[in-house]
Parts: structure tokens; sequence; C-alpha cells
């Protein structure tokens, strides 16, 4: 009886209909939002400590016993992803509430983005593959009316391909999902796993998987990112924020899962194939971000970038390289949602979105101006900001299975990231001002606290490395021995 | 041009009542047999969305006056609240029970918790099929 663990999914759903009801009373709709997702953030770290005293804890839904119920598996794994997304989630709801308008306010914008952390959410809890399904569609629907929100003809352009992409790539899911079910006749991932162990992963299974593999590089932006860019720089900046530190992190969450849990067996295919799509991750991703000038395209590719950075660990996939995966996505969502944050403010103070435009915003704006910095350093993974650790382990753990060439990519292409924000760095804010004191633009304090209070999170979250690193290893562990998982779900009833 | 459209505005007032009906009947037959809210729901939805094609938007809205969006939250919060239900009774989220009950009418009837939450789903259902032919239709 864990009904705990139902809560990150459930409560967002019933606050965000009944928003839904207080449409014109804006200030209520701001509160009652930030409120249910810190308090998300306290349940997440409850039970996170929870699974560390008890282990895995599951859910089965209507007291349906598995493989014949539909249940919730909640590791240290998931509920880490659970955590830091309701933190970052609450993070840019605060930078919301100054920048997206009362327009968007009385449209639904809140109930809409706590469908969507529902959504998320769901999707890092479900044990089944089905579930899992719904749960992507939950917080795709969401996010293609964020994505439109507004109306804009750029919106509007982008979010037709966006649109598109996904219900394709969701078409081929269910695709997947039935050909896995016909040929293994479960969708239970910890039955699944079981089953495919005991009927060795032959060929028609590994194309299943890389049929999965497809399906979560589409929704995780791995190589088939061709969409992302555009998508991921036309919404409003919170909005923006919340896609780039969440929506591709649960493809991630689904591609580790499904190649840790269920399709281990054949690394010599699956893996490499990751291995190979992430190497050219790297590389693209690293063209894309010297090649723009546009700060929001810059921001973009770097997500890109830290998709292939973090799908090195699973292509490496040793409990090191694992474990600094999961360092990785944890510092990475609460960076990139800082870097949007801060490419957005920079957009509303000075109206110009080319980096070569925009100069000396740090004699103007001092405290902004250092933000940047810290940001440029945490993704480049200069200790003690939080990017180091999770790149020294995928590089650790590289080494150890001797993925020389993963190795060599993903520290040339940490090189670059530290290159494309530099060069906003240097060109947008240092140097001569180009606003003139009379026509400064205030900060509003609204949208500098969310950005500094990620910044303290990110310096906090390399700092207090040690202290999460109990956490990071079990849910490490549990990833590298799927028997663990297994045996907590079908293992008898608690 | 206005079109002659008697013969439809004549059937509909029949046709709209077994429509109903027939969605009534499909939403309490469901959980054992065929039926349920999401079917139930869309056949009460096509009800609506003939009476809304035989009259126009404004004389319909007058006669029922409802915020389907409204509607379609109600549904939702509905169904997820009789999912929350299960946490105060102790027994995992989305359980269900049922009893028989003698009614005066109905005689020895079968109540289940299943149909609020069916109930639910139905109206969730009616609320979004009808905003989405409103605002199909509103698009000029």
């Amino acid at each position: 009886m864990n009904n705990i663990i139902v809560l990150p999914l459930i409560i967002p759903i019933i606050v965000g209909v009944i928003l839904v009801f207080l449409r014109p009373y804006v200030k209520t709709q701001r509160v009652i939002s930030l409120v249910t997702m810190i308090s998300l953030a306290g349940i997440s770290l409850y039970i996170l400590n929870k699974v560390q005293a008890e282990g895995i804890i599951r859910l089965d839904f209507g007291g349906w016993v598995p493989p014949f119920g539909i249940l919730f598996v909640a590791d240290s794994f998931a509920m880490l992803f659970v955590l830091t997304a309701s933190i970052v989630t609450a993070i840019c709801l605060i930078y919301a509430f100054s920048s997206i308008g009362e327009s968007h306010e009385k449209m639904f914008f809140y109930p809409f983005v706590l469908f969507l952390v529902a959504g998320v959410n769901g999707s890092f809890l479900t044990g089944d593959l089905f579930n899992l399904f719904v749960c992507f569609e939950v917080m795709l629907l969401a996010s293609y009316v964020l994505i439109t929100l507004g109306g804009k003809k750029a919106q509007l352009r982008e979010s037709i391909k966006y649109v598109i992409i996904n219900v394709l790539s969701s078409w081929f899911f269910l695709v997947a999902l039935a050909y896995l079910y016909g040929t293994i006749g479960t969708l239970n991932m910890a039955h699944v796993s079981e089953r495919v162990a005991e009927a060795g992963q032959g060929p028609l299974l590994t194309t299943i998987s890389i049929l999965f593999l497809i399906v979560f590089s589409l929704k995780a932006g791995l190589l088939l990112f061709f969409w992302l860019p555009g998508s991921y720089s036309v919404p409003p900046t919170a909005v923006a924020a919340l896609f780039g530190a969440l929506l591709t992190k649960v493809g991630i969450y689904a591609l580790f899962r499904t190649f840790t849990l269920i399709f281990y067996h054949e690394p010599s295919i699956t893996h490499t194939l990751i291995g190979i799509m992430a190497g050219v991750t790297l590389v693209v991703g690293c063209i894309g971000a010297i090649a723009y000038k546009d700060v929001r395209l810059i921001a973009s590719y770097n997500v890109v970038i830290a998709v292939g950075f973090i799908l090195v660990g699973l292509a490496v996939a040793t409990q090191t390289s694992l474990e600094g995966s999961i360092y990785y996505v944890i510092h990475d969502m609460i960076a990139k949602a800082m870097l949007f944050l801060i490419v957005g403010t920079m957009i509303v103070l000075t109206g110009k979105t080319k980096i070569d435009e925009i100069s000396g915003l740090i004699r103007n704006y001092p405290l902004f101006g250092w933000m940047v910095f810290v940001v440029t350093c945490s993704l480049a993974g200069i200790p003690p900001l939080s990017g180091f650790v999770g790149k020294v382990l995928v590089g650790q753990g590289a080494i150890e299975s001797g993925s020389y060439v993963l190795l060599a990519l993903a520290f040339l292409s940490s090189i670059v990231v530290l290159y494309s924000l530099l060069r906003i760095f240097l060109n947008s804010i240092f140097g001569e001002t180009i606003i003139s004191t009379e026509d400064e633009v205030p900060l509003k304090k609204g949208m500098i606290i969310p950005i500094v209070l990620l910044g303290v999170g990110t310096a906090s979250l390399g700092l207090g490395a040690e202290f999460i690193s109990e956490y990071v290893s079990d849910a490490a562990y549990v990833l590298s021995k799927p028997s663990v998982y297994i045996e907590a779900v079908l293992g008898g009833n608690k | 041009m206005k079109i002659n459209d008697v013969i439809l505005r004549t059937v509909t007032r029949i046709v709209v009542f077994i429509i109903l009906t027939f969605g009534v009947y499909l939403f309490l037959s469901g959980h054992n047999t065929p039926g349920g809210g999401f079917i139930g729901g869309l056949v009460l939805a096509s009800a609506i969305v003939l009476l809304y094609l035989s009259n126009d938007i404004e004389t319909v809205q007058r006669s029922l006056p409802l915020d389907f969006k409204l509607v379609a939250a109600f549904g939702v919060l509905l169904a997820t609240v009789t999912g929350f239900g299960s946490l105060i009774f102790g027994v995992p989220f989305m359980s269900q029970t049922f009893a028989y009950f003698d009614l005066p009418v109905f005689g020895k009837t079968e109540l289940t918790t299943v149909t609020i939450f069916e109930a639910g789903v139905a109206l969730a259902v009616v609320g979004v099929v009808v905003t989405i032919i409103l605002s199909i239709s509103e698009d000029e």
C-alpha cells in the first residue's frame, strides 16, 4: 500500500482541473500552482528517502497484481528525475509570473503546465510500457498547447512540425508496442524484461528494440533532433525553459529504462548503435552551437549536445558511466532551464536576438551578467559547479570500457559548449554597452530571482555532490542490475 | 442562401431523444457489458452536436447554457477524485467496489463506484467533443 507514489501524477491533474474553474483569478492561479509544485518537490523528496530506506516501492492500481494490472514503480532513478523536474518547474513558474503576460494566464497557461508535469512524472514513474505511452501523450498534448499558445506566426509554423513529428513518433511507439506484445505477450516492464531474458534477445526482439530506440530518440532529440532547435526557440521564455529542461529528459529516461532493464542482451548491436548516434549527435550539435548567432538557437543546440553526452553514458553502460549520466541529467535539467531563462531575459532586455547586436549587458545588469558566467562554467563542466561530477564519471566509465572515440567526442563537446557560451558572454555581456541609462529596461525582480535560484541550484548540486551520491549510486545500481527491479515488481506482494 | 431544413428539424426533435436514451443505456451498461463512459459520452455528444446542426448555435446555447470546457474539466475532476477516494479508504489508488441494493423501482440493483468514475469520463468526453466541434464551427 504505497498510494503516495501516485501523488506526483494525480496532484497536478486535480489541481490543474481546479485551476480551469478559477480562470479569471490570475493571482489565485499563480499561488496555487506554485504551492502545488513546491509541495510536489517535498513529496518527491520524501518518497526518494523512503526508497532508500525500504527499497523500490510499487503501487498496483486498483489492487490488480502485476503483471496483470498497471502499476507505478518508484526507484531512486525515477524519483531523482521527478524531484528535479518538480523543483525546476516551480522555478520556471516564478519566472512565468512576471513574464508570461495576462493573456496567457487567462488562457489556461497554469493548468497546462501542471498537466505537462503530470505527464512527465507519470512517464518517470510508470512500470508499464503502454502506460508510458499514455503518459507521453498527456505530456505531449500539454506541450502542443503550450507551444502554440500565443498564436504568433513563428510559433504556428514550428508547432506544425513539432506536432507532426510527435504524432508520427507516437504512432511508431504504438507499432513497436504492438510488435512487442505480439512477440512477448506482456507490457509490464519487469515482466517483459524477464521474458526477453528467458527467450533470448533474438533478431526479432533486437529489431523491435531498435524501433523503440528510434521512437525514444525522436523524443529525446538523439540524432533525430531536426525538429528541436526550431520548436524550442519559438515559445515564450518560461515555456522554452520548461521544454529544454524536461521534455528531452523524458525521452532520455525511456531510453535508459528500456536499454538497461529490457534490451540489454545484445549490447554489440543496440548499445553500439546508441554510441554511434550519440557521437553523431555530439558532432552535429557542436556544429550547430557554433554556427548560429541567434542566442535561442545556440541554447537549443546546447540541449542537443547534452543529449548526446548523456547517451554516451548509456552506450558505455558501466555502472560508473550510468552514475555519471544520472548526475549529468540532474545537472542538465537545472542548467538548461537557467540557460533558457537567461537567453529569454536577454531578448526581453534588448529586443534583439543576435549575439553581435547585443553588447555590454554586464554594465547595466551586473548580477545578470555574472549569472551568465555561472551557467557557462556549469554547462562546460568546470568545478565546483554541477556539470563537473557527471562529466568525470561518464569519462571514467568510457575509459573503463575502452570507448576512446566516444570519450574524445564527449570531452571535445565540452570545449565547444564552453566556446559557444563564452561567445555569448564576450559578445553580449562584456564590451561597450549599447543601452544608454535612459533607455535601460529595468530588470524585473521576478526574472532575476529564478535565474539566481537556478544558479544557486547548480552551485549547490556541484558542491553538495556528496549528499546526493548515495541516491545516484543506488539509482545506477538498480539500472545495472535488472534483477533488482524485476524482483521488486514481480516478487510477491508487499 | 437559406436552406430548407424542415425535415432535418422535425426528425431531430424525435431522434435526439432516442440518441440520448441510447447514450444513457450504453453508459449504464458499461463495465460489465460493451458500453461505458467513453462510448456513452460520445453518443450523448453526438446528440448535442445534432442539435447544434439543426438549430443554430445561439438557439441551443440559450436553452442549454453550459460552458462545455467547464463540463470537460468537471468530468476529469470527478474521475480523478473517485480514484483519489481510494486513498481515504486506505486501499490502492483506483480501487473499486460494488454492492447490491434493493431500490424501490428497480428492485435488486448493482451500484458500483466505477459508475462515478465512468460518469466523469462521460462528462469529459461530452465536453471535449462539443468544444472541438464548436471551435471548428466558430472558425472563419
